[in-house]
């Protein structure tokens, strides 16, 4: 039985060797090995799922380890939704290949025949002639030797047809919960290792501060005081407790003396300031019609065409913080053994990239990157490149003042608040020209706004925060933007999804960065969908269409059509005027398919606006093409979606022209149990269509809605996000009517 | 930092334990204690992360100082059920899948139970009422809202 190779799905071309990926032991329980990390979105449940339907084991023989740099495959970062699409597709093709490799096997032991063996079935890890005998033929555990799988991946087996699977379509449970609901699990937070210190870093108290002077001896005499470390501006300590070390912080804290410039921009005029900036602008993108040239929204031209007229508006979003609800932690150790060639440093971490830190702490070390070794372990739901790195690299500083023990360093909430990187500022243009039978004919779309990546690992110069601080600084890099292949940054969604005879898409990357940014949940799509969503609910309440029905018309993508369709129908939002409505209540509808190639989500919201908004209720119908885990798919496109109202209506980082002002929970507010909206999901079953991730399909469609629902409630246009109580009062002020 | 046996009543049991008696609860049970469920979010009792119960109130125990809990029943998360034994609360959490991370879900639980304690059949905005304290960054709270009620229409025996 020969089948022409199919091309290596996902990750598996990079890492190709079996083994990599999974290991089966003599008791018949299998380790999966992804490179890939549980940010509390539930991957591991996926990927346990996807190999114990691969297999046809069950799923409780199946464990996954955490990543680390030493072994499983390397996978980069677990970012952009594609953890599903990545990892998932690699290890169904690398789990059909252990099936054939297992079945060969025990077709050799058992001296089968060709027929035979095409037809052994598997049950339960179990081998057995499929010709009405039965006839057991031993099992992955009996059969089990490490030899076997050490093999690069060929290609040659398939997976299960989707007809065959037995899990997918069940709602598998999460396999991390019974620990959780215990309060058993180990978060990093709680890892105590033998010999372990605690470690405290005074960080500088504005972006821009530099450190006069510190009196370490204060600090170094206090109970429990194992060490003081000081290089540059960097300022720290180590413990014997954390207590210990809670106490010493605070007298570190009133210990250092900084000089802090004023560097901040004004947090009421960050669109003007965004674009005063130093720009690098480039065209994303643009769709010619015909020999009229480029398209160039609201020229003379296009304007001058008879009937058809020109619609411009502005939008933005102010920084935003990831605001995890653990602050960033690690734990470090140096090893300087008598009789070790070299040193070894040993990291655990919380990061999403467990290959590119270690590359920026070389850097920052100066050793090779094989004498770092790095683990990842969980910490608090991550959404974004947030302190995890930054808090490995300050607890590396520090375990290198105590060689030999483990350094548990915690950021306090203050930390996590002002020194994590944000999610950038954004300002919008749109512009469009509607002809004259009411179809856009020309639209142009500019984003301002500092880069969305400013990962570690990616250019010579480490980007963590203690590198610029250290008495060798490393100079401070700007964020960037990937490429838009890879999805973008800044201008991630901001190509339409629509059938628009002509567009074009300018991209103004700001390259001063007062405020360190990275990527933020869905990066630039957040801000780019609430902008172009916006802008069509005002272009069709001013042409008298209804939302719907206008997106419809210019919508040629038949999935799109049917998650919009679909979530006007949940809403009821045909009917939603037959009934007289209550004061300051209103409906609002947006779309979009995540990165123009991933999941499809449409979304409708219901406000009631007064002093404030409150949302009451949002209906998302999403096509996440083939599901794995239908209840984990829904959790991720709630969790976005309540997280999005968040953002909308309640956040903002605070700060004045020298320091960040919002660094508690108290100054950044975020949703509370009694605010948040009831959801209803629809998933759209396509389970021949390949996996797209959940994670960030709402983020853009769930802003939009809110601003379009708030415009039909009360007739205010906000165009500017958070949707606050004194945003709303400005801009009725400025808009009278 | 005068160090001072102190007498607790914790998760039923008579315990005593010998520290800074001004030393936070929450870093007590972590550090001299080694019950690591009760979590630490900020320190500075905002985001209930390390809501324990006392005397059937839940209480963030990092702002609450080692002598104010002497004599006092403590429950913290690693008392409300065990393994095989789970609280109708726990139950109703994996039954409802109801989380993402985790992080928030022991401070969730206690206050939940606080509730279910003194109010066996809650309406749905009592619940978030009470939930109110807690902060979940990924979102699950319908979905724990809705273990709550869940978890009392089982009828929680408390």
């Amino acid at each position: 039985m020969s089948l022409d190779p199919v091309p290596l799905p996902g990750s598996l071309q990079a890492n190709r060797r079996l083994s990599q990926w999974l290991r089966v032991h003599a008791d018949g329980q299998v380790t999966v090995r992804t490179g890939k990390v549980d940010l509390g979105q539930g991957i591991s449940t996926a990927l346990a799922q996807i190999a114990a339907e691969e297999l046809d084991v069950p799923m409780a023989r199946v464990s996954v380890q955490p990543a680390s740099t030493w072994q499983g495959p390397h996978e980069g970062v677990t970012a952009g939704s594609m953890s599903v699409q990545d990892s998932g597709g690699a290890l169904r093709q690398v789990c059909a290949e252990a099936r054939a490799i297992y079945l060969d096997a025990a077709a050799r032991r058992y001296r089968l025949t060709a027929a035979q063996r095409a037809g052994l079935q598997v049950l339960d890890g179990a081998f057995t002639t499929g010709d009405g005998a039965g006839v057991a033929c031993g099992s992955y555990g009996s059969l089990a030797d490490d030899f076997l799988l050490d093999v690069d991946a060929s290609g040659a087996a398939r997976p299960k047809p989707v007809s065959a699977h037995r899990l997918m379509a069940a709602d598998v449970q999460r396999i991390d919960l019974p620990a959780k609901v215990l309060g058993q699990a180990d978060f990093i937070q709680d890892l105590t290792l033998p010999g372990q210190l605690y470690g405290r870093v005074a960080h500088p108290p504005s972006p821009g501060a530099v450190l006069l002077e510190v009196a370490m001896d204060a600090v170094a005499a206090m109970p429990g005081v194992v060490a003081t470390v000081r290089d540059g501006s960097f300022i720290g300590l180590v413990a014997s407790s954390e207590h210990a070390a809670v106490a010493a912080l605070h007298t570190l804290c009133g210990a250092a003396r900084w000089h802090e410039p004023a560097t901040l921009p004004d947090m009421h005029a960050l669109p003007a300031y965004l674009r005063a900036q130093p720009l690098d602008s480039s065209l994303t993108g643009e769709k010619t019609s015909d020999a009229a040239g480029p398209g160039l929204a609201c020229s003379a031209a296009s304007v001058a065409a008879a009937g058809s007229r020109c619609f411009k508006a502005s939008y933005a979003r102010p920084f935003l913080a990831h605001a995890s609800i653990a602050p960033s932690c690690a734990v470090a150790r140096y090893r300087a053994e008598p009789g070790e060639a070299a040193t070894r440093v040993e990291v655990w971490t919380h990061s999403q990239g467990i290959h590119n830190l270690r590359a920026d702490l070389a850097l920052i070390l100066g050793l090779p990157a094989a004498q770092i070794a790095v683990q990842h372990l969980p910490g608090a739901g991550c959404y974004g490149h947030n302190g995890a790195d930054d808090a490995a690299c300050d607890a590396v500083l520090l375990a290198r003042a105590v060689v030999g023990r483990p350094v548990h360093l915690q950021w306090t909430r203050d930390d996590e608040m002002s020194c994590a990187p944000f999610g950038a500022a954004m300002a919008v243009d749109l512009q469009a020209v509607v002809d004259a039978e009411g179809r856009i004919s020309d639209w142009q779309h500019d984003v301002w706004s500092t880069g969305h990546s400013m990962r570690p690992g990616r250019s010579g110069t480490p980007v963590l925060h203690a590198a610029a601080l250290l008495e060798k600084p490393f100079a401070r890099q700007v964020a960037i933007n990937m490429p838009l292949a890879n999805g973008g940054g800044a201008e991630r969604n901001a190509v339409p999804g629509y059938d628009f005879a002509r567009w074009r898409v300018n991209n103004h990357r700001v390259l001063t960065m007062p405020l360190r940014t990275s990527s933020l949940r869905s990066l630039g799509a957040h801000c780019n969908v609430f902008a172009a969503e916006s802008f069509l609910d005002e272009i069709a309440g001013q042409l008298g269409v209804d939302p719907l029905v206008f997106r419809l018309r210019h919508l040629g993508d038949e999935r799109g059509c049917a998650v919009l369709n679909a979530a006007a129908a949940l809403a009821g939002w045909s009917g939603r005027h037959a009934h007289p409505r209550p004061e300051g209540a209103g409906m609002g509808i947006a779309y979009a398919r995540y990165k123009n190639t991933g999941a499809y989500c449409a979304v409708v919201a219901a406000v009631r606006a007064g002093i404030g908004v409150r949302v009451e209720q949002l209906w998302i119908a999403a096509d996440l093409g083939l599901v794995v885990n239908a209840d984990g798919a829904c959790n991720q496109l709630e969790g976005g979606a309540i997280q999005t109202v968040s953002w909308v209506l309640k956040e903002a980082v605070q700060f004045d022209r020298t320091r960040v002002r919002s660094r508690s929970w108290e100054d950044y507010p975020i949703l509370r149990f009694s605010e948040v909206p009831k959801v209803q999901l629809q998933l759209l079953s396509r389970p021949g269509d390949k996996s797209l991730g959940a994670g960030e399909a709402t983020n853009g469609p769930v802003a939009a809605a809110i601003a379009n629902a708030v415009a039909d409630a009360v007739g205010l246009r906000m165009r500017q996000m958070p949707l606050s109580v004194d945003a709303l009062r400005q801009t009725a002020l400025a808009e009278p009517g | 930092m005068a160090k001072r046996r102190v007498s607790l009543n914790l998760n039923g049991q008579a315990t005593q334990v010998e520290c800074d008696e001004n030393k936070a609860l929450a870093y007590v049970l972590r550090e001299d204690l080694g019950l690591k469920g009760t979590r630490l979010g900020c320190g500075q009792a905002q985001c209930g992360s390390c809501h324990v119960m006392l005397d059937g109130v839940s209480v963030p125990a990092c702002d609450t100082p080692l002598w104010a809990v002497e004599n006092k029943a403590i429950v913290t998360i690693e008392g409300l059920g065990r393994p095989g034994a789970l609280h109708a609360l726990q139950q109703a959490f994996i039954d409802e899948q109801a989380a993402q991370c985790g992080y928030c879900l022991s401070g969730i639980l206690i206050s939940a139970a606080a509730l279910l304690a003194r109010c066996p059949q809650p309406q749905e905005a009592q619940v978030r009422e009470a939930l109110d304290p807690h902060l979940c960054r990924c979102g699950a709270h319908n979905r724990m809202v809705r273990a709550v009620l869940r978890a009392a229409a089982a009828g929680t025996g408390a």
